[in-house]
């Protein structure tokens, strides 16, 4: 099990964005962690793999635990070789590779039997990355490059996957493939943690669901009873309230990760 | 004919040891965004260590090559480690900063080592020619020119084809993705800094072969490096090829036909000859031959 206890993470040494917060993710389940812009969702996952050096964020409380060992204060890569593999919010594809090359790299930690074996994995589930092999990586469109990266990923055969927003900028046709692609990802034995605004598609596969409102756990439920909840069909959901605010909280949200991808 | 002949083959010669030490910068400068300054000390404490394993303990040529390339790669790791890799995720300014400390420690060190002797290695070239069209051709000259490519070459295979050069490449790309990826990025830093300081030392021994000495004040020729890497762009090593062989013949050509040609230009123009084509460069195109453009707001 991957579990985070009572985690608190400040950026800068001063600014606290996460206060507290707990959550499970079991062996063989997929987890929703859910919320709005701001939240705190990708410092969560900074938190587990290693990465808050790189933003000058550091873990001021509470531990991150792997199978019941803690792993807060190693580093990204020793992190990765422990099992927990990422993709990244925005996709974070290495642009000037092949698709081959991506994949490779992702495969770092791994034997060379095992980049092989990883590489013939990744091509039989995206047939359309091995038409492509060879081609460069910055030149897929935004689908192809959200399957590249989630192939990546599990290029280390991780037995934690963490996914920050898979389905953003992503066709709503491609976010149907996405879906059945992780649930197929869980099923052959990797656990999934995955990070999402888009409540429907990530509550319609979770066993369990999390949300996060300004760094605190809100709301801890199986994913059956999130989805009846009525603040979360109000606020994440979109089945009622105001449908002008929340479309214009939609457009404004889409603005700003084009800033930032 | 033999005259244009001689000078075109000199330049070619310098040219290839121009390229050894822009690609040196390149290497550092790609992998961790940082102009490293201290390569011309690198170098010239690559000749020396060469001269000390060829004429002091009495190894061959090549065998000493080796071995002061060994020991700078040594050298280089250990200067990432111990000066540079606290300067992450500070300004490229404050780091390029440390490499002009280390240039006057490295500079320093040598200037002791050597003493009050003159620098020489104990190449088989000296100053043999060949006849080729009627031009007399200095084989070390040849030399540079292969050993350059040759280096540089190998360099470019093992950043393609290996997968420790993969891992290098994707950390020059983006760093926390190369992170996520399970990639040591802190080795691959220190990787950088060793091949680099490495192809200084390769560039300094050939540098040295074929001269009847030098002080340590030689170490400034390697200076020639920074046009070359403003002409071939900062991060392309293949511009630094083009870039090193463009000015090794301009240099060149410029010390022979000027006197003839252009006297009023005055003695020694060919010295800087580089840097004019560097300031050209800077107005004109200022990413150079094949560099990044967004390379230029660093
Ligand atoms: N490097 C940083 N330095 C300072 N503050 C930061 C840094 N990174 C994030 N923050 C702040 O921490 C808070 C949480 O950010 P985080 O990126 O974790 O949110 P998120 O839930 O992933 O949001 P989004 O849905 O927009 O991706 C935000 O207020 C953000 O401004
Ligand atoms: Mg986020």
């Amino acid at each position: 099990m991957l579990a985070v206890e009572n985690l608190e993470v400040v950026y800068e040494d001063v600014i606290l964005v996460l206060k507290g917060v707990s959550l499970q993710v079991p062996e063989g389940s997929i987890v929703a962690l859910l919320g709005p812009n701001g939240a705190g969702k990708t410092t969560v996952l900074r938190a587990i793999t290693g990465l808050l050096d790189v933003h000058r964020g550091k873990i001021s409380k509470g531990r991150v635990s792997l199978d019941g060992v803690d792993i807060n204060g190693k580093s990204a890569p020793e992190i990765v070789a422990a099992g927990i593999g990422q993709v990244m919010e925005g996709r974070r594809i290495f642009r000037e590779f092949t698709v081959d090359e991506n994949l490779r790299a992702g495969g770092h930690t791994a034997t060379r039997a095992q980049i092989a074996e990883g590489l013939e994995r990744a091509y039989a589930m995206f047939p359309l990355l091995a038409e492509r092999r060879k081609a460069t990586a910055g030149y897929l469109s935004g689908g192809e490059q959200q399957m590249l990266a989630i192939g990546r990923a599990l290029m280390s055969q991780p037995k934690y996957l963490l996914l920050d927003e898979p389905s953003l900028g992503v066709a709503p046709k491609i976010i149907q493939q996405l879906r059945d692609l992780i649930v197929q990802i869980n099923e052959s034995g990797t656990s999934v943690l995955l990070v999402e605004q888009n409540a429907n598609m990530a509550l319609s596969i979770a066993t369990h669901g999390y949300v996060l409102e300004t760094g605190r756990i809100v709301m801890d439920k199986p994913a059956a009873q999130l989805r009846e909840d009525d603040d979360v069909k109000e606020f994440y959901l979109g089945l009622r309230g105001d449908e002008r605010g929340s479309l214009r909280d939609v457009k404004q949200y889409r603005r700003r990760k084009r800033w930032l991808s | 004919m033999g005259e244009l002949l001689a000078s075109l083959m000199r330049g070619l010669g310098t040219g290839g040891v121009y390229a050894m030490l822009g690609v040196s910068f390149v290497i550092i400068y790609r992998a961790t965004g940082v102009v490293n300054f201290a390569t011309p000390a690198l170098m010239i404490l690559g000749a020396f260590f060469t001269g000390y394993f060829g004429v002091s303990i009495g190894l061959p040529f090549i065998v000493s090559v080796i071995l002061a390339m060994i020991v700078l790669a040594a050298i280089g790791l250990a200067s990432e480690r111990i000066a540079l890799r606290p300067m992450v995720g500070r300004p490229a300014f404050s780091a390029a900063t440390v490499t002009v400390g280390l240039f006057i420690v490295f500079l320093v060190l040598a200037g002791r080592l050597l003493g009050s002797e003159l620098l020489v290695v104990n190449d088989p070239f000296g100053l043999n020619t060949l006849d080729v069209l009627g031009a007399r051709i200095f084989t070390v000259d040849i030399a540079r020119l292969i050993v350059g490519l040759v280096a540089i070459g190998l360099v470019g295979l093992f950043l393609t084809r290996s997968r420790t050069g993969l891992a290098m490449r994707a950390t020059a790309f983006d760093q926390e993705t190369s992170l996520a990826q399970g990639i040591n990025v802190g080795r691959m830093f220190g990787l950088s800094w060793g091949i680099a300081a490495a192809m200084a030392a390769l560039a300094g021994a050939m540098l040295v072969a074929g001269s009847s000495g030098v002080e340590t004040t030689f170490a400034l020729v390697a200076l020639k490096a920074l046009p070359v890497i403003i002409l071939g762009g900062l991060d392309s090593i293949k511009g630094s090829v083009v870039a090193g062989i463009i000015i090794g013949i301009a240099e060149s050509l410029t010390r022979t036909y000027q006197p003839q040609f252009a006297p009023w230009l005055g003695a020694n123009f060919d010295v800087i000859v580089p840097y004019l084509i560097m300031i050209i460069v800077l107005m004109v195109r200022p990413y150079g031959l094949y560099g990044t453009k967004e390379v230029v707001r660093v």
